[in-house]
């Protein structure tokens, strides 16, 4: 492949496949039928899948050195060149096979998943271009083609929350999850700005070269008070990640984007968009490594969202929901991960999220179509024997997710819980214990959804129930490619990813942060890692969850009920999700409106117009009306001013 | 072949030459004033091209210079030319003129020639007002483009139009006369230092002056381009103006009558009074930063659809003035004046970019007015469901207008922040808000009209855009992508004239 044409133009056809895909179904998709806007952008979707894994080969076997080439020059000004460009590693390369398989599977189960959706090429043009997107965010060479990506991604996600543009939730989310990450957004320029400023380049190598020589640089935020440029501008970046990644408090847009389409959110908001933030700051790490408050920041508020919004799953009712709280939890502890310095776990739990997590989006899908779209668990049950496929592929990725030993999950959230445990910059310890108690709620809340769905009583009427059967090939068969890596592809790349050299020269770490060292002292095999496994703290805690998981909802299902009424204060914090949303919107967007209304009312209708326009208007006008007086069309009256004036004259030409 | 013509006296001639013809001709036979308009806006637009294609970007100093005497005895010159500056200020005119007589084909139904001719003529003023070199025959242009857009109002204008026309024409009034005095204050200094006395421009960059004049001069300039701009709080006056006005009428002053004032900083303020610049450059900033924030504030909560995009304009605008002034702070604060040129010629490229954007986004206004004769937004909601093409581009354009990266929207925000944050990280703190409350009116417009289920019965029976209307937003649509993608091009033609007006403002003027 590599020996015919230059790299140049294979990552090119990388990221245009899907683009040309994405504009023959959305441009042109009144003059072509179903079936053509689905196969071209499976095609584009499929040809870069399977240049990304010639490229993983080239980079992960052939151990080919980075590629760092500008395609062209956005613009250049103050000397400064903004370009747009690609660079190439062992990262850039494991981010495109897992964001082209997934968007390739997803692809696929649209097929069936959209049947019958008025907006099906619309809905294949999004997704092309939504992977398009993605590919130029994970294959920038700079901070600015990165922004680029960016919003790129958000902007695709904001038209797929908003895909049912009919309804008025859907409406919401999607400005909501706009507006979100638009509050992310704004910390990123401010970070980019900083880079700028600090480096006067925005290209990835030259600043990563630099870092080092710059971290005695302070910036004077307030006066008097001397900070870290390295700090504030890491920190800026991590709250564009805060967005994307939606770490709490700007979380709140993730659970409402469950109004897209099931498959997006497989793909966007499981899989691919919302692990952004954590590539980023891998992707980063010369310049995260130099701020240890940083890391503390982005180590604490990762555990915040491990944990409490892992509690939130327990108590949701709405099938994709539940899943969506697994997200936030899960990427709550990648974000710890990164903020323990142990960037390898966080992308390796990245990676074997993406499959398990699209899994079980996918089979929630699949349940739904079974149950004719209804998404309440409470009106399921039993489905096991309707839906097997879709049953075990579930609990393939139940039991991944919950980090069971020997299932990719395992693998890389074992690595880091232990990885956090070996940390000392402050907030280790919150944080280990957060993702330690985390292993008991995913537990819980996992296998809650899972006994409630397909085990236990059949809840549903009897006119769905006569109708259920199991999804059609097109939605299965990506079910069955996606449980294959889920339980395979921890065990066999932790070896190299986690403890070999896959991310040398890629993830820098520093001498005093480097955890993954001690722990790969003691690592001798996945085998042996699975044996230890079953003896860990962790271990206990992920039984102890699926026992009581066992206990309340397949044992005795009255008894969550009672908990419930005699905790209401405790479920009203919870189902109200400890108060974020009302704030926002009795809080934020209302006293936003309010100052709005304010400075229009009171400053530009009242002062402004009201008093020094209108007002200056009126005095003329009142002046006039006085002056108004003396032209009185009198002759006689003109006369005597003139005798006046002359009189006047006369006096002052005398004396 | 043509490198003798006097190429920009064509390109400002044609337009206002033309439109007489269209009085003169067409306003018995309304086909015929259309069909003469279009041919003259295209015949403009095609002569500016070559103001592009031939430009020498190299060159810091004015080309397709002209020079003719007109009042001797008080040396006031015909003198044209254009730099990096005025040059794509002009190609913009020539192109949104084009947008605007397309636009009006089927929309305008009285007194067409008129309302097509003063269009014409409007245009030949304003390229006239970029293109001037002598102050004088610049005031002239700059009071003379007035008239134009007062009768455009005032004619075709809506229901309040005799509040807005009177309140828009004093307004711009006011601050140029002192813009006048100014401008005599320096012709009779001119005589002072050099013993002859000048309206070039040119030269007024060159004389020297104290402080206090300079002072005064540079508030004057300033109250004058303010207006225009138009800066906090001399504001009010647009969004009256753009609610009464017809869309082209809208349309034209959002893209290009506001980037007058913009133009006037650049080629009076800075370089006629840099050292009044260095004094007052807070009060500029702050009062841009005002603009950012308070305006994006209350563009949120209006309920007419103009009112917000114009308050949008003048929130947006305030990146333009915001990176004019930031060079003296950078300096300040870093030392070097690396960065300045990024400010300078982001607001550049803002205003440029500004002027595909907003007057798409008054089109689509237009479009939806047209139909359904209210501006409101409550009278609407869902509108996708009826007319999906239109709101394909509505999304679009209301995408750029949030600054989205791809979209020239971007661009000179992205430029802007970079350097004010090399001034003050406060500076790139406050206009980055524009990146949540830019996207916070303008899309929840779009999801009050365009989504949501079909609001009423007039919607309901909405018809999607005609072939007229769909070309000029495919048209609009193609630019602001190209610029987004590819902003290079028009970018490079402003080097070497802001390079040269950042070694001008860095000397002290004072004797």
């Amino acid at each position: 492949m590599f020996e015919n044409y230059s790299d140049s133009q294979v990552y090119l056809a990388i990221v245009l496949a899907p683009l040309i895909g994405s504009i023959i179904a959305g441009v042109f998709g009144t003059y072509i039928s179903r079936a053509v806007s689905h196969t071209v952008t499976i095609a584009g979707v499929g040809i870069s899948f399977i240049l990304a894994l010639f490229v993983f080969k080239y980079f992960a076997f052939d151990g080919a050195q980075t590629y760092n080439e500008t395609v062209y020059t956005w613009l250049v000004s103050d000397g400064i060149h903004f370009e747009v460009g690609f660079m190439v590693d062992n990262l850039t390369s494991m981010m495109l096979v897992v964001v082209s398989f997934v968007s390739l599977m997803v692809h696929l189960y649209t097929i069936g998943y959209m049947h019958d959706d008025p907006g099906y090429k619309r809905f294949f043009s999004y997704i092309s271009l939504f992977t398009f997107s993605m590919y130029m965010l994970v294959m920038s060479n700079n901070f600015l083609q990165l922004f680029f990506g960016w919003e790129a991604v958000g902007l695709v996600s904001y038209l797929l929350i908003g895909f049912y543009y009919k309804k008025e939730s859907a409406i919401f989310a999607n400005l909501k999850a706009f507006l979100v990450n638009r509050v992310g957004d704004f910390g990123f320029i401010l970070g980019i700005a900083g880079i700028l400023m600090l480096f006067n380049t925005l290209d990835y190598a030259q600043v990563f070269a630099a870092a080092n020589s710059k971290a005695g640089a302070t910036i004077e935020l307030i006066p008097g008070m001397q900070w870290s440029m390295i700090t504030v501008i890491c920190i800026l970046l991590f709250i564009g990640a805060m967005g994307k990644s939606a770490q709490v408090p700007l979380h709140v847009w993730l659970p409402d984007s469950m109004e897209g389409p099931t498959p997006i959110s497989a793909l966007i908001h499981a899989a691919t968009m919302v692990t952004a933030g954590i590539f980023m700051v891998t992707r980063m790490s010369p310049l995260f490594e130099l701020s240890e408050t940083a890391l503390s920041f982005i180590l604490v508020i990762g555990a915040i969202t491990a944990l409490f919004m892992g509690f939130l799953g327990i108590i949701q009712n709405d099938i994709k929901r539940v899943v969506a709280y697994s997200t936030l939890s899960q990427l709550g502890y990648m974000t710890v991960a990164l903020g323990a310095s142990a960037y390898s776990a966080a992308v390796f739990h990245l990676m074997t999220h993406a499959f398990f997590k699209a899994l079980l989006f996918l089979a929630a899908g699949s349940v739904i179509i079974g149950m004719h779209h209804v998404q309440d668990i409470r009106k399921m049950g039993g489905l096991k024997k309707y839906m097997p496929i879709t049953y075990w592929t579930s609990l393939i990725g139940t039991l991944a997710l919950i980090g069971f030993p020997g299932f990719s999950g395992f693998f890389s959230k074992d690595s880091i819980i232990e990885a956090v445990q070996t940390a000392h910059i402050p907030g280790a310890s919150f944080a280990y214990y957060s993702v330690l108690l985390g292993v008991f709620v995913t537990a819980v809340y996992s296998l809650r959804l899972f006994f409630i769905v397909f085990h236990g009583e059949e809840r549903m009427d009897n006119h769905t129930k006569e109708h259920l059967k199991e999804s059609p090939w097109v939605v299965t068969v990506p079910l069955i490619l996606l449980a294959i890596p889920s339980v395979i592809i921890g065990g066999m790349t932790i070896g190299s990813v986690l403890y070999g050299d896959y991310f040398h020269g890629v993830v820098f770490v520093s001498e005093a942060h480097n955890v993954l060292e001690h722990l790969k002292e003691e690592y001798h095999g996945p085998l042996t890692m699975v044996l230890h496994g079953l003896t860990s703290a962790p271990f206990m805690l992920m039984v102890a969850g699926i026992a009581v998981a066992w206990l309340l909802y397949m044992k005795n299902p009255s008894v969550p009920g009672k908990i419930k009424d005699s905790f209401q204060w405790l479920y009203t914090i919870m189902d109200n999700k400890y108060g974020f949303d009302i704030f926002n919107e009795k809080v934020i967007a209302a006293g936003t409106r309010g100052i709005g209304n304010l400075l229009s009312r009171i400053g530009d209708i009242l002062i402004i117009d009201g008093i020094i326009v209108n007002g200056s208007a009126k005095s003329v006008a009142w002046f006039s009306g006085i002056i108004r007086h003396m032209q009185t069309g009198y002759l006689y009256h003109y006369a005597f001013a003139m005798i006046l004036g002359l009189i006047a004259l006369l006096v002052i030409v005398v004396y | 072949m043509f490198s003798n013509l006097p190429l920009l006296s064509l390109v400002i001639w044609t337009p206002i030459i033309g439109g007489m013809l269209v009085l003169a001709t067409g306003s018995k036979n309304s086909i015929e004033a259309k069909v003469l308009s279009l041919l003259v806006s295209l015949a403009t637009l095609a002569l500016s091209i070559p103001l592009y294609t031939q430009f020498d970007n190299s060159l810091a100093s004015m080309q397709f210079e002209e020079l003719l005497p007109w009042i001797s005895s008080f040396h006031i010159n015909y003198h044209i030319g254009v730099d990096g500056i005025s040059m794509p200020l002009i190609l913009l005119t020539a192109f949104i003129t084009v947008i605007v007589i397309i636009a009006a084909w089927k929309v305008i139904t009285y007194k067409v020639a008129q309302y097509l001719a003063a269009f014409l003529i409007l245009e030949g003023l304003m390229i006239g007002a970029f293109a001037s070199l002598d102050a004088m025959l610049f005031y002239v242009f700059w009071e003379a483009l007035l008239i134009p857009m007062f009768v455009i109002i005032g004619i075709w204008g809506g229901p309040n139009r005799v509040y807005a026309t009177i309140k828009f024409f004093l307004y711009t009034f006011l601050g140029s006369v002192f813009m006048l005095i100014s401008l005599l204050y320096l012709y009779m200094h001119a005589i002072d230092v050099n013993g002859v006395g000048t309206f070039s421009i040119l030269d007024l960059q060159k004389l020297p002056l104290d402080l206090t004049p300079q002072i005064l001069i540079f508030l004057s300039f300033l109250l004058a381009f303010a207006v225009k701009v138009p800066m906090w709080p001399v504001h009010t006056w647009l969004p009256d103006a753009h609610v009464e006005a017809p869309t082209g009428g809208s349309v034209i002053l959002a893209a290009i009558m506001l980037k007058l004032g913009g133009y006037g900083f650049l080629r009076f303020s800075l370089p006629i009074t840099p050292d009044a610049s260095m004094t007052l450059d807070w009060l500029v900033i702050s009062l841009s930063l005002i603009a950012i924030v308070y305006i994006g504030f209350v563009a949120l909560i209006q309920s007419d659809m103009k009112k917000l995009i114009a308050y949008s304009s003048i929130s947006h605008m305030g990146f333009v003035t915001l990176g004019f002034f930031l060079f003296w702070k950078i300096t300040e604060n870093t030392g070097s004046t690396s960065g300045a040129a990024l400010g300078l010629e982001g607001g550049m490229i803002q205003m440029i970019s500004h002027g595909f954007i907003s007057g798409a986004m008054f089109l689509s206004v237009g479009v939806l007015y047209d139909r359904m004769h209210t501006r409101m937004i409550k009278d609407y909601g869902g509108v996708v469901n009826t007319m999906p093409a239109f709101a394909t581009f509505a999304v679009f354009f209301a995408m750029a207008n949030a600054g989205l990266p791809g979209t020239s929207g971007f661009v000179g925000e992205f430029m802007v922040i970079m350097s004010a944050f090399k001034a003050n990280f406060w500076y790139a703190f406050l206009a980055a808000i524009t990146l949540i409350i830019g996207a916070a009116y303008t899309l929840w417009m779009i999801k009050r009209v365009v989504f949501g289920p079909v609001a009423n019965e007039q919607v309901e029976e909405l018809e999607d855009m005609s072939g007229r209307e769909f070309f000029i937003m495919l048209v609009l649509a193609i630019a602001v992508l190209a610029i987004g993608l590819y902003p290079a091009p028009i970018l490079d033609v402003m080097h070497a004239t802001i390079d040269n007006l950042i070694a001008q403002i860095s000397v002290s003027k004072l004797p």
